[in-house]
């Protein structure tokens, strides 16, 4: 039931985007088309999910016994660079219709504040997501973040297809490109206060 | 481009107008609207990425001619993530208090995309003094563009600013102060903004 209650809140109610705001540029650059925001998505959710298990382990095992959780900044860091050119080699080798989709924007996950975000907020700042916990268990902090990675390319997908619609419509020259993308998300996240009273 | 001929002061106002990373260049958009809830957040986050750019790019402008092209990239982050790392411990010893309201994003200015888009773009090919001049414009534009932001949000969302008292609760739209107010701000100040630099722009092109 706990369980439970963390994937919800992480896909709804604390929605990674619209609620934290982390992994803003890729949300808005690479939202103009359905197809792409969807492989972005993927990306997203498989570098988030094991860069956070990564992530923990180390900080549970190794930084936290010997004391020296002040470089958990640099050391998360360095796994998800890592990470990033893993999946960055897989895709090239497997898919080139994906690589060329995703084009700049893969090595750009790297930067993607919700990767390294998620990271810091399960280990160091866990008191803050598990409602006081600090030593949450290595299956509350898969869930969290498989429900934090799910929320953002739900979203990111709902965004495009919005965008993609919107593009056939007449938009005042100064509101065109992200100011009217950011009042769509802001119209977005109004909605998703909506979930706030559920958990 | 006539880059070289630039001066420093040129080099310096680039980021704080022209070339804004907020409103023009659209770089590091999660600080811009997590942390403009209030003006002593976006200030506190202001004076971090003011310490880190500029740190940054003199040592990448430094480290610049040593660094083998390939792996210039992780070279980068790691001088920024270090730096991060010093601001994160300066920042818990002498202002805890701004420290806890930046919370995670004062860890993430290591991946603020100014900072590593300076690096590549700029002082990986200049030299140390421009290289300081042009993180300090960059970073002193950010500050200036989220302050902007937060000032709204701060006066009409909660009514006060810095803390003090302006607008009676009655008036308050406290969606602003929420996290979805926040886009609705940006969006509108970046579409008037926009359409500040239209004007301009189809005037320069009449006369």
């Amino acid at each position: 039931m706990e369980l439970i209650a963390i994937a919800f809140g992480a896909i709804f109610v604390n929605n990674v985007v619209l609620q934290q705001f982390y992994g803003l540029c890729p949300f808005l650059g690479v939202s103009t088309k359905k197809s792409s925001a969807l492989s972005m998505g993927m990306a997203v959710t498989f570098v988030i999910t094991l860069s956070s298990i990564i992530s923990y382990i180390i900080y549970t095992f190794i930084l936290k016994p010997n004391d020296i959780t002040y470089l958990s900044t640099i050391v998360f860091i360095l796994v998800i660079a890592s990470f990033v050119q893993l999946v960055e080699m897989f895709i090239k080798r497997f898919s080139s219709s994906l690589y060329s989709a995703l084009g700049v924007y893969l090595p750009l996950i790297t930067t993607n504040c919700a990767v390294l975000g998620v990271a810091i907020d399960t280990t160091v700042n866990s008191a803050k997501i598990f409602g006081g916990n600090e030593n949450p268990t290595l299956m509350m902090v898969t869930i969290y973040a498989l429900g934090i990675s799910l929320g953002y390319a739900l979203v990111i997908f709902l965004f495009s297809a919005i965008r993609e619609e919107m593009s056939a419509y007449p938009i005042k020259r100064n509101w065109q490109g992200i100011p009217i993308a950011l009042i769509t998300a802001f119209i977005m996240a109004m909605i998703f206060i909506g979930f706030g009273g559920i958990v | 481009m006539a880059k070289k001929q630039k001066s420093i002061r040129e080099i310096f106002t680039n980021g704080l107008f022209k070339q804004n990373p907020t409103f023009v260049q659209f770089l590091g958009m999660c600080p811009t609207l997590a942390v403009t809830k209030s003006v002593e957040s976006a200030l506190g986050m202001g004076a971090g990425v003011i310490f880190v750019l500029v740190m940054s790019n003199l040592a990448v402008s430094l480290v610049r001619n040593y660094v083998p092209r390939e792996v210039r990239i992780p070279i980068y982050i790691v001088i920024i993530a270090s730096l991060v790392t010093i601001l994160e411990m300066l920042m818990r010893a002498f202002a805890p208090d701004i420290a806890l309201l930046l919370g995670t994003f004062l860890s993430l200015i290591a991946v603020n995309c100014i900072i590593l888009g300076r690096a590549e773009a700029f002082a990986s090919k200049n030299g140390p003094i421009k290289s300081m001049a042009d993180g300090l414009g960059m970073a002193i534009g950010f500050t200036g563009g989220i302050t902007l932001i937060a000032t709204f949000r701060e006066i009409l969302g909660a009514g006060t600013f810095l803390g003090m008292q302006i607008i009676p609760e009655t008036y308050q739209i406290s969606i602003l102060i929420q996290s979805a107010g926040a886009f609705l701000v940006f969006g509108i100040l970046v579409s008037q903004i926009n359409k500040i630099r239209m004007n301009r722009a189809d005037r320069n092109e009449v006369a």
